[in-house]
């Protein structure tokens, strides 16, 4: 009976957590490989902000860096894996001095480039030849932008940060990218501020869309609401806060069993700044190795194989919750 | 310390249908109608919600209607202009009641 009486709009069910793999079994789930077309490159972990959402504790600090051989590696990898997106991410990607190298490296072999920024780089005016090559190369960028509200936009990621981040939309906007027809795409990506899942995608995007337009004139393509994941540095901050348990048992309590067959990571490899292959970003900040073996990628052949078991854990539940992360 | 309203409390609200099992389910059924999408978006009606759970001063209640507004995509500026319109009604609820005073006061008066 109180599965009756879950409160819509206060959570309330009672259900202890369990482990994520007993979550699928009960749902006669198991996450398998299907076929891997990402490839997800890493570039290191040197960031000029130090977000406190960050499941890497990214950060100014960080000297994990890939460096130019890997670089080579990782094109050398993509010309024999027939991926169809690449996803460049970070750290900062911009602070990557091999960043110009890896971009036209790569772009040869695969149908769509991903760059995800973190927007203050760019708005920094030092990066005109990288932009100039990422709009020559159709690179779509991908930007963090947690919140239309500037308190706690930088309660997240900065103080300041969110004015850098409108500039840097602003002069994007200015090149063409997200506007409609110019064929350069620009995308927003919206992390909770705070220890709660996000809100609807299809609404946060709609009233983005309408903020951000009418404020500051910018214009983007689409936007994607993701739950923060309880590693690094945000799951420090949320054993500082007492709500690391809260914060997971809410993940938990929202496993939809739809979202399994959608997830990215199905679909992704990822590859860390040395080189090594995970399933996943989250997976590369717990250190869980793909297959559970440490596989640097001039060991493969190719993309991994379709059906291999995807390695799994309880921060699993935040892309598993609500409407996924796909 | 003890004390009445205690955060662990909060998620054990299903079980007041333990004695009247049916009445529960009457309130439940309803309660959740109301809070899905209608002529009211679930945002808008959580913002409501928390302007009403400070009118009422419910612990319980701000403390699930501010998790509910977050994860519908309110912010905080829009979150505190509702609890600012609750505040403007009891203010506001009380001093025009200031007009009775005047009433009687007139009443009795030279």
């Amino acid at each position: 009976m109180k599965d009756d009486y879950a409160l819509q709009g206060q959570g309330l069910r009672e259900r202890p957590l369990e482990p994520f793999p007993l979550a699928l079994s009960k749902h006669s789930l198991s996450l398998r490989r299907g076929k891997t077309v990402t490839l997800q490159i890493n570039v290191g972990l040197l960031c000029n902000q130090r977000c406190l959402h960050c499941h890497l504790s990214a950060g100014p600090e960080r000297r994990e860096i890939m460096d130019l051989d890997t670089v080579e590696a990782v094109i050398a990898y993509a010309a024999r894996g027939g991926f169809h997106t690449i996803d460049i991410t970070g750290g900062a990607p911009e602070l990557n001095p091999h960043i110009e190298r890896l971009i036209e490296g790569v772009f040869p072999y695969a149908s769509r480039l991903m760059f995800r920024s973190n927007l203050s780089v760019i708005s920094e005016g030092k990066r005109s030849r990288l932009i100039d090559l990422l709009k020559k190369r159709r690179v779509a960028i991908v930007a963090s932008f947690p919140s239309i509200n500037e308190a706690q936009a930088d309660s997240q990621r900065g103080n300041g940060i969110f004015q850098k981040s409108l500039a840097a939309l602003q002069r994007l906007n200015a090149l063409g990218y997200g506007l409609e027809g110019s064929g350069l795409e620009l995308d927003l990506v919206c992390n909770p501020t705070g220890a709660f899942l996000p809100a609807p995608q299809k609404e946060v995007e709609k009233r983005f869309r309408q903020t951000l337009l009418k404020k500051w004139e910018i214009s983007f393509n689409q936007l994607f609401a993701f739950a923060n994941v309880p590693l690094g540095r945000f799951r420090t901050w949320l054993e500082e806060k007492e709500t690391l348990a809260a914060y997971i048992e809410r993940l938990a309590s929202s496993f939809n069993p739809c979202s399994v067959e959608g997830l990215m990571r199905r679909s992704l490899v990822s590859v860390s700044w040395d080189g090594y292959l995970y399933d996943c970003d989250f997976n590369q900040a717990r250190g869980l190795f793909m297959g559970k073996r440490r596989t640097h990628l001039s060991e493969m052949s190719g993309p991994p194989l379709e059906g291999s078991p995807i390695a799994v854990a309880d921060h699993c539940f935040t892309c598993t919750a609500g409407q996924g992360f796909t | 310390m003890e004390t009445y309203y205690k955060p662990d409390d909060l998620p054990k609200f299903p079980e007041i249908g333990k004695e009247a099992p049916e009445l529960a389910k009457k309130f439940f059924d309803y309660y959740n109608a109301v809070f899905a999408e209608g002529a009211l978006t679930e945002r808008e009606k959580s913002l409501i919600a928390l302007a009403v759970a400070h009118a009422v001063q419910c612990p319980y209640c701000i403390d699930a209607f501010t998790q509910a507004c977050l994860e519908k995509g309110s912010n905080m500026e829009e979150m505190t202009e509702a609890v600012h319109v609750v505040t403007a009604i009891r203010g506001g609820a009380s001093l025009v009641h200031g007009v009775q005073m005047r009433n009687v006061a007139q009443k009795l008066s030279m």
